[in-house]
């Protein structure tokens, strides 16, 4: 098959002006989206160089020498090194390609240059959600394709003239049009198990729990309104003041904070007898750590996770995107009855030499109540709750004995002060004790039926061990501030909440939060174990990758055989005009008037005339009007085709006079 | 190399034709039906898909479903313009072509008229070298002009005509041959000098300006005019004296180009030589008539004589 050239002017032409603003426009709209992890200098200077080359493209058509360009390109190279050390990696790499894309404006003048430029820019959108891939952003990249498309709409030779509305519309169309079949190919592309080349490089720290607690370091976890987690659950949720879901468990204190201990593989998992039982479902937002909160007391770990000694979860790899896990837990049981030496011998460690007001308070309680460890527990409660506590996310500093400052000084805090106080309060009386972190309460969503839980909902416990009832959760915080506990962080700190917290806007984020949480679910979490599953509603419990293609090929065809439905389908150019004459023929037929296959209108109409004397003047009217309409021009006006369209309608012959 | 590439693509559309989509000439109007489209992918299809395949894969990479979404979004759009490529030909319709006047080498203007019941951008149609771009409205006719090259005098057959569309995106290009049934009369071209016809002898009298008939024009003052030929209230209102001009073409003497004076030549030479003859009595506005074998057209002038002449002269064997 031979394929002629196009005509190589058009090729070569400089693009106008629309077209090349329309390019402008796409890629200041690329710079914005990738301005949020650029360095700032680099997308100012990026976005004055194409502000230039705008006014100057507008002035006079032309590339720009190569005497300016070529330096530019050395610049933006040596400072991409220079900033970022390397051009590979997905932040140097982007920074590049960002940069390049700008200066490719620079020489953007023929329709070939708009085109590369235009793929180039759809690759740099495609990028932009390397670094976010949240609902909002996707939209925004998404909406992004608008000017590009319409870039290349414009590099089409005679266009009639559109609207910018016209231009939008329809290329939303075109999108639209896409989407099924968009989102049957996004289901259905194999998803690869192990990535090809290196693996994602990790994002900045993000806040979260973390497997050691100094008093103080979750003050900026408080302040995070952004979601944790999602959980729904298998029947009615739990009571307020049993939502704590657990994460790590720290049992070693040297002096000023607490850590996690190092896992022994040979320690077996405590034992647990379990009373009522809760059944949920978890969608966990990234953290960059293995621990997977679950409900306390989780009883099985989820798959692809381990189950700790002391009953943490942590998972077979860090989580690096949103995951989903079951779990099942006790709220009601009794954790490890049994308390072998070892273990009790590190529910009592204590740094030497820290804190010595407290260990006298705790000798105290120890000789007032004898043996009765409850009763300790009690007291120390009691304490927090009638000794002036006061709860605030902004308590003032504490000294090197720091247990001894909060108790006895300045006695403010919040849950990171009252757990690790009361921990240390507890082993010095000699009661096994330790520190527990997660998250405590979240938001329940009636609407979608799920808790949410922010990062503000961070939280840390005790725990105590009591003989015969073994390990039981105490919460001093709750002692001080039980709002804390019903109602969550929020109305815990009070007047302390931000102006932007305020319960109407906390409620449209709220509701926001269930598409966030279903774009999460659907799109997000879509892995490649989800998509095995995915026709396990139809009898197949492992979809492989051929059955994948197989479904995908098929599907195409299908959209194909759709699309090509509604490009052959054409309306037939009706003709009005006609299609009434016809109508009113019919209307003569039933009077016996036929029109013969050879006989023109004019006679047809004439013959009827006389064979209708007392309607003459009517199909007279009707005889001119047509021959006018059909003979007198080409493309006769419709207002007058529909007259004549109504005047036949009207039209009700009477009965023949023979 | 390029006159070896047509004449192997003429001997494969002779021997392949349903291969190489080749179509004989056929009656206007034409009306291009799904059957006769064809879709390409452009060169900037083809780097495109490229450019989409990279992209997909560096979204299953990454493990990025929002990437990974995006570019599935990109290429089922990509997908779509195929068919709106077609949808832009599908169903347009090439009513009639009206040829204009040329003398052999030189270009022959073609008016086509296209029309279409629903709204098409973009359409490109191409004609050897000639090639432009259309637009229409609904229901609406355009008229494009394209110009055929012409090699000699007589009826031409209309080349086959090529009308493609990228629109809307410029990746797939949906193209059709078109080849009307029709031929254009390619006038002789008139040879560059020769001898003046022989005319009956010029009277002096036929020279002079005639007054009293109807004014011709007006013209600046010569010197030597007579001055009761000045239009004076014209000049009163005008630079310099204006001369009412009298000179009327009847009055030069009629020329009776005959075929058979011009013995001696062969008969190429002797149409160029009528044809110079025909187009010098046309820019001297003489009354002409032309006698030829089998043809004889009486006394006349103006344009559409002047046509009639040479189209006589063109169709000759």
């Amino acid at each position: 098959m031979k394929r002629a050239p196009g005509p190589k002017a058009t090729i070569d032409a400089p693009i106008d002006n629309r077209a090349f603003d329309l390019l402008s426009g796409t890629l200041a709209l690329v710079l914005a989206l990738h301005a949020s992890h650029l360095p700032w200098w680099l997308s100012a200077a990026l976005a004055l160089i194409l502000g230039w080359r705008w006014w100057q493209r507008r002035r006079q058509t032309g590339r720009v020498p190569a005497w300016l360009k070529l330096p530019m390109l050395v610049l933006l190279t040596l400072v991409v090194i220079a900033w970022y050390g390397s051009i590979f990696g997905r932040e140097p790499g982007t920074a590049l390609a960002v940069g390049l894309l700008v200066l490719k404006l620079l020489e953007s003048e023929t329709e070939r240059d708009a085109r590369v430029g235009i793929s180039f820019a759809c690759f740099a959108l495609m990028v932009a959600l390397l670094f976010d891939q949240g609902l909002i952003a996707t939209l925004v990249v998404a909406l992004g394709l608008l000017p590009a498309l319409a870039t290349l709409r414009a590099l089409q030779p005679a266009r009639l003239p559109a609207s910018v509305r016209g231009t939008v519309m329809s290329n939303l169309g075109l999108l639209f049009a896409a989407l099924p079949l968009a989102l049957l190919a996004f289901l259905l592309v194999p998803r690869l198990s192990t990535p090809l080349w290196g693996a994602p490089s990790p994002r900045q720290a993000t806040t979260g729990l973390s497997d050691s607690m100094t008093p103080g370091n979750f003050t900026e976890l408080l302040t995070d309104d952004r979601p944790a987690m999602r959980v729904s659950f298998d029947g009615p949720p739990p009571a307020a003041d049993l939502r704590y879901f657990r994460a790590y468990v720290m049992g070693y204190y040297d002096g000023r904070g607490w850590h996690r201990r190092p896992p022994d593989p040979r320690e077996a998992v405590a034992s647990i007898e379990a009373g009522t039982t809760v059944s949920y479902r978890i969608t966990l937002q990234p953290t960059r750590q293995r621990v997977l909160p679950t409900l306390d007391v989780p009883l099985q770990a989820p798959a692809q996770s381990q189950m700790q000694p002391e009953r943490e979860v942590l998972a077979d790899k860090a989580v690096t995107e949103a995951i989903s896990y079951a779990g099942t837990s006790a709220s009601r049981y009794r954790l490890q009855a049994v308390l072998d030496p070892a273990s009790r011998q590190r529910g009592l460690q204590l740094p030497a030499g820290f804190n010595p007001r407290t260990h006298a308070l705790a000798t105290q309680w120890r000789q007032r109540f004898g043996n009765d460890d409850a009763a300790i527990v009690q007291a120390a409660l009691a304490l927090f709750h009638d000794g002036g506590f006061r709860y605030t996310l902004a308590p003032a500093p504490l000294g090197r004995d720091s247990i001894d400052d909060f108790l006895f000084s300045t006695q403010e805090g919040f849950c990171e002060h009252y757990a690790s106080s009361f921990t240390v309060l507890m082993r010095a009386a000699g009661i096994p004790a330790r520190v527990v972190t997660g998250y405590q309460g979240g938001y329940w969503n009636k609407l979608a039926d799920y808790l949410l839980v922010r990062n503000s909902d961070a939280h840390a416990w005790s725990e105590v061990w009591l003989a015969g009832r073994g390990w039981i959760r105490v919460d001093p915080t709750a002692a001080v501030r039980p709002e804390r506990v019903t109602l969550g962080a929020a109305a815990a700190a009070g007047d302390q909440r931000d102006w932007y917290r305020n319960d109407w806007l906390q409620d449209v984020r709220n509701r926001w939060d269930i598409v966030n949480r279903w774009w999460d679910q659907a799109v997000v979490g879509f892995d490649a174990l989800r998509q095995r599953g995915l026709l396990t509603p139809f009898g197949i419990r492992d979809t492989d990758t051929g059955m994948l293609g197989l479904l995908l090929a098929i599907s195409s065809v299908l959209f194909v055989a759709l699309g090509l439905g509604w490009a052959l389908w054409r309306r037939e150019a009706r003709d009005q005009l006609r299609a009434a004459m016809h109508r009113l023929e019919n209307k003569l037929a039933r009077r016996g008037i036929t029109r013969r296959s050879s006989e023109g209108p004019q006679h047809y109409l004439s013959r009827a005339a006389r064979a209708l004397p007392a309607q003459r003047h009517e199909l007279e009217a009707l005889m001119n009007l047509y021959l006018s309409l059909r003979y007198a021009q080409d493309h006769p006006p419709t207002e007058s085709v529909r007259a004549f369209s109504v005047a036949v309608r009207e039209f009700r012959p009477l009965d023949v006079v023979k | 190399m390029a006159p070896l590439l047509q004449r192997a693509q003429q001997l494969a559309e002779r021997r392949l034709p349903s291969l190489t989509r080749y179509r004989r000439a056929e009656k206007l109007p034409i009306e291009l039906h799904r059957r006769r489209i064809y879709i390409v992918p452009t060169g900037f299809g083809l780097g495109f898909s490229v450019l989409l395949l990279v992209m997909l894969v560096g979204a299953l990479n990454y493990a990025n479903n929002a990437a990974l979404l995006l570019t599935c979004l990109l290429g089922a759009a990509s997908a779509a313009s195929m068919l709106v490529a077609f949808r832009d030909l599908d169903g347009l319709r090439l009513g009639h072509i009206r040829a204009g006047h040329a003398v052999a080498g030189q270009p022959i203007e073609l008016t086509l008229a296209f029309d279409s019941s629903r709204v098409r951008q973009a359409i490109r149609v191409e004609l050897g070298r000639d090639a432009t771009a259309f637009a229409i409205e609904a229901g609406a006719v355009v008229h494009l002009k394209l110009m055929m090259p012409t090699t000699r005098r007589g009826w031409q057959p209309l080349a086959r005509l090529r009308v493609w569309s990228s629109w809307p995106l410029g990746l797939f290009r949906a193209w059709s041959w078109l080849h009307p049934e029709q031929a254009v009369l390619v006038w002789p071209r008139p040879e560059e000098a020769g001898p003046p016809p022989v005319a009956p002898a010029e009277d002096a009298r036929h020279m002079r300006l005639l007054q009293g008939d109807e004014l011709a024009a007006l013209r600046e003052y010569r010197v030597g005019d007579p001055q009761r030929h000045v239009a004076w209230k014209a000049s009163a209102r005008h630079d310099n004296l204006l001369v009412k001009d009298f000179e009327r073409a009847q009055n030069r003497p009629q020329w009776q180009l005959d075929w058979r004076r011009l013995d001696g030549l062969d008969a190429e030479s002797r149409i160029s030589r009528l044809a110079r003859w025909v187009n010098e009595a046309q820019a001297q506005q003489r009354h002409f008539s032309l006698w030829l074998p089998g043809n004889i057209i009486a006394n006349g002038s103006g344009p559409e004589h002047y046509a009639h002449c040479m189209n006589a002269l063109a169709q000759l064997p």
